[in-house]
């Protein structure tokens, strides 16, 4: 069964239609068989029964009183009515008063129970031979005679049971022409309602690799769904790539000075011959290399960021444990002992939907700008504050001057600040994973507490799972 | 010559010399029997029919000459008899004839309704026109008028009567010479003769003022066929009304006293009826037989027969009456036949007839 199901769900749309009409067509067919059979009989039913009911009338009123007794000229025009159904065996009796019968078939019997119900209809056998009888009463009151002579008049069932036939018969071919319509219909319907799929592929196909614009969105409603999410993928497929060309600029416009200046220094150090001065050429190298190690962590983890913000699945993170691990690993302690850090949690857990190691590269980035520039102490910490989630570094410096505050955050505020250090680039990390995950970036100096770098994210509520 | 013809040949003399349809009526049962066919066959089919043997005799050896393996036991019986016994074989389911053959086509009719026959289709029985088949278990062969016969030298040429109203009109002045000289089918006695009378009787009105006239110029009823054309030709009789058309041509042939008129109002055609009783043995012959008879050999035998009357073809010419087609009216084989045989009817028919013949 699963097997069926299985195919069933790689049947192509025009089979699914097909299969669809098919079970309705013979549903209907079965249904529309019966019911034009059902009809057809009850309307060979009552036309057959008038004219046995008019047979009988007029077999009835030829009855006249003679000596006292009933006689009787049958009517040629009653059976010539009967002979409408030209087939069929002709049945009658007349019964007198006594329940004698007066001319007819002795064999036709009424049925039990009837005897004294008036007039009507019912079905018997007529020689062994199924068959239909109207029964009509004439009442006599004269002198001579006083009583109710009964005409039962039947017919055999071979003109009904054909006009039965010939209407569901009829009704058949009707049906059968509707239902090629239907398929005809069908098929012009499925093969109009795929084209748009069609050119939508054939669209697609014949597409530039670098063309990651929106599909043309003026195709049936239905379709829109799709083409949307098309649309959404191939935009998330060009923000992407867009990073990565930024990043890729970026990269080489960050390590262009740097490496421009180890070769300066380098050049001075051959050229130089004072010892004095070679030493401290060598220190200045040094210390260079160091910054640019730090300026390639730092872009390698700003591309794990940009990456992971696009395609990782969020989840619900728990923002004290970011800072926790953040403060664990101690990289601060092995760089800059003499800087003192602490951590500072609440009780309360704080959870955002994020991805976990963004933002474990975004506070690493404001720990390391906080012990760089900042001054000690330095505090780590995550809290809810103003029902809003933070993860934030503080310390007790004065923080950056206004000006470089302005373009902070930025990816280009490179400016000042990057050109000796990559702080920029840090914060431009925190900003880039703060987007990612629909929170924000926020610096704050206050006159006591000092300079603090936060992320800002709506907490994930109970709800949000 | 063998036996069977020469028996053949006396019976055809005896049919000329003694009024055969004489015996027809009254319940005298079967009449005469004639076996057909060569002697060392086996396979015999009995053929009941009212028509006399002598008639019939050459249609039964047409189509034995095509069967050759087969014997026909032809038993001749009266009308009421053939009914009788076939209605009496049908309520016992016992085998009497393979086919029965009967001018009293009511009482066919009646058999038929009342499931005494076997059915067969075929394309020939298929050709026949509406009105001659019922069921596919009643078919009729033969095609006769019932035709007014006079005495050629005692009615004067401008006497005879075309039509009804002629008739009516000869017989209406007091001192008619007509008076006690027409004759016509006892009913009581002839059921072709009931027959007749009662489709005159549906017919038209003319039937009232006609059985009126005959009342009252004491018109003779008598039985039978032969009996009542011999009268004519004899004399005894001036005219003859409602008789069939073809013993009196069968016996123009030989006596050229007595002339015949198709009624140009309206003329009677009665088409002999055949049926296959449903207990027949030999029911395959008889399905062969009546094929036989409606296809063109059979048609050719009867029409020598005179049984499919030339009578009816225009263009036969001679002594011939024209007629309009319309004028043509076959009985019918419908269920509407069966209202002659209603006993409380015929009764109210014959008491009215009775009236008007009180009788010898």
């Amino acid at each position: 069964m699963p097997e069926f199901f299985r195919r069933l769900a790689n049947t192509s749309l025009t089979a699914r239609v097909a299969l669809g009409i098919a079970l309705l067509l013979v549903m209907g067919g079965v249904f529309v068989s019966i019911a034009a059979f059902a009809y057809g009989r009850e309307a060979a039913r009552s036309a057959y029964d008038r004219l046995l009911l008019g047979a009988a009338n007029d077999i009835a009123s030829a009855i006249a009183v003679q000596d006292g007794a009933p006689v009787i000229e049958l009517p040629v025009s009653a059976f010539e009515l009967l002979a409408f159904a030209p087939d069929d065996r002709i049945g009658y009796r007349l019964i007198g008063p006594g329940g004698k019968t007066l001319t007819g078939y002795d064999e036709i019997v009424l049925p039990a129970g009837r005897r004294e119900i008036g007039d009507g209809f019912f079905d018997g056998t007529f020689f062994g031979e199924p068959a239909r009888f109207a029964v009509v009463s004439r009442r006599f009151a004269e002198r001579t005679l006083n009583g109710t002579v009964k005409v039962v008049v039947g017919q055999t069932l071979l003109a009904r049971n054909e006009m039965a036939l010939d209407i569901t018969r009829k009704a058949l071919y009707v049906l059968v022409a509707s239902g090629f319509a239907m398929v005809l219909l069908a098929a012009i319907v499925v093969r109009s309602v795929l084209r748009p799929l069609e050119s939508i592929a054939g669209g697609l196909s014949m597409r530039d690799p670098h063309d990651l614009t929106p599909i043309d969105t003026s195709v049936p409603k239905e379709t829109t769904v799709m083409i949307s999410a098309l649309n959404g993928f191939m935009a998330r497929l060009d923000r992407q790539m867009n990073s990565m060309r930024h990043l890729i600029s970026d990269t080489a416009h960050q390590l262009r000075t740097p490496v421009a200046a180890l070769r300066a220094q380098a050049d001075l150090f051959s050229d130089e011959t004072d010892p004095a001065r070679k030493d401290q050429i060598a220190g200045r190298i040094r210390t260079r290399s160091e910054s640019l190690g730090r300026l390639l962590d730092q872009m390698l983890s700003q591309a794990l960021v940009i990456h992971r913000g696009e395609s990782v699945r969020r989840e619900k993170v728990d923002l004290r444990d970011i800072a926790l691990d953040v403060f664990e690993e101690g990289d601060h302690a092995v760089l800059t002992p003499e800087v003192e850090v602490s951590l500072d949690l609440g009780e309360e857990p704080v959870i955002v939907l994020a991805d976990g190691p963004s933002l474990k590269e975004a506070v690493k980035n404001f720990l390391s700008n906080a012990v760089t520039h900042g001054r000690s102490p330095v505090r780590i910490g995550a809290a809810l504050n103003g029902g809003k989630a933070e993860i934030f570094v503080e310390d007790a410096g004065k923080g950056p001057d206004e000006a470089v505050m302005a373009k902070l955050g930025s990816r280009f505020a490179r400016g000042s600040v990057s050109r000796s250090s990559s702080a920029g680039l840090g914060l431009a990390i925190a900003h880039a994973v703060g987007d990612a995950f629909g929170g924000k970036l926020v610096l704050q100096k206050g006159p006591e507490t000092g300079f603090k770098a936060a992320l800002v994210f709506e907490p994930a509520g109970e709800a949000a799972t | 010559m063998t036996g069977a013809s020469i028996l053949r040949a006396l019976v055809a003399a005896l049919a000329v010399a003694v009024p055969v349809s004489c015996f027809t009526s009254t319940g005298w049962g079967q009449e005469l029997v004639e076996d057909f066919g060569a002697e060392d066959v086996d396979r015999v089919m009995v053929l009941r029919s009212t028509t006399d043997i002598s008639v019939f005799g050459p249609v039964v050896d047409a189509f034995l000459q095509l069967r050759p393996d087969l014997k026909i036991r032809y038993e001749q019986w009266g009308s009421n008899a053939l009914y009788r016994i076939s209605r009496q074989d049908c309520r016992d389911a016992s085998s009497g004839a393979d086919v029965v053959i009967s001018s009293g086509v009511h009482q066919m009719v009646q058999l038929v309704n009342e499931r005494c026959a076997s059915r067969y289709r075929s394309r020939l029985t298929e050709q026949l026109p509406e009105a001659l088949r019922w069921r596919d278990e009643l078919w009729g062969i033969t095609r006769e008028p019932a035709v007014i016969v006079y005495n050629r030298e005692l009615v004067p040429e401008i006497d005879v009567p075309r039509t009804r109203f002629d008739l009516l009109d000869l017989l209406r002045p007091s001192g008619t010479p007509y008076a006690k000289r027409v004759a016509t089918y006892d009913i009581e006695e002839s059921g072709l003769g009931y027959l007749f009378a009662f489709a005159d009787f549906q017919e038209a009105s003319t039937f009232g003022a006609l059985q009126e006239s005959f009342g009252r110029t004491e018109a003779v009823s008598t039985c039978c066929s032969a009996d009542i054309i011999r009268g004519v030709a004899e004399g005894r009789y001036l005219i003859a009304y409602n008789v069939l058309g073809s013993y009196a041509q069968a016996y123009r042939q030989q006596d050229d006293r007595i002339g015949i008129v198709l009624p140009s109002d309206y003329t009677l055609v009665l088409a002999r009826a055949l049926m296959i009783p449903i207990a027949a043995r030999n029911e395959a012959a008889a399905d062969a037989f009546l094929d036989f008879l409606l296809s063109s050999e059979g048609t050719f035998a009867l029409r020598k027969a005179l049984l499919i009357s030339p009578l009816l073809e225009v263009e036969d010419g001679g002594e011939a009456e024209t007629l309009s087609p319309t004028a043509l009216r076959p009985i019918g084989l419908s269920p509407s036949l069966m209202v002659a045989l209603d006993a409380m009817t015929r009764e109210t028919f014959l008491r009215r007839w009775r009236a008007t013949f009180p009788g010898p």
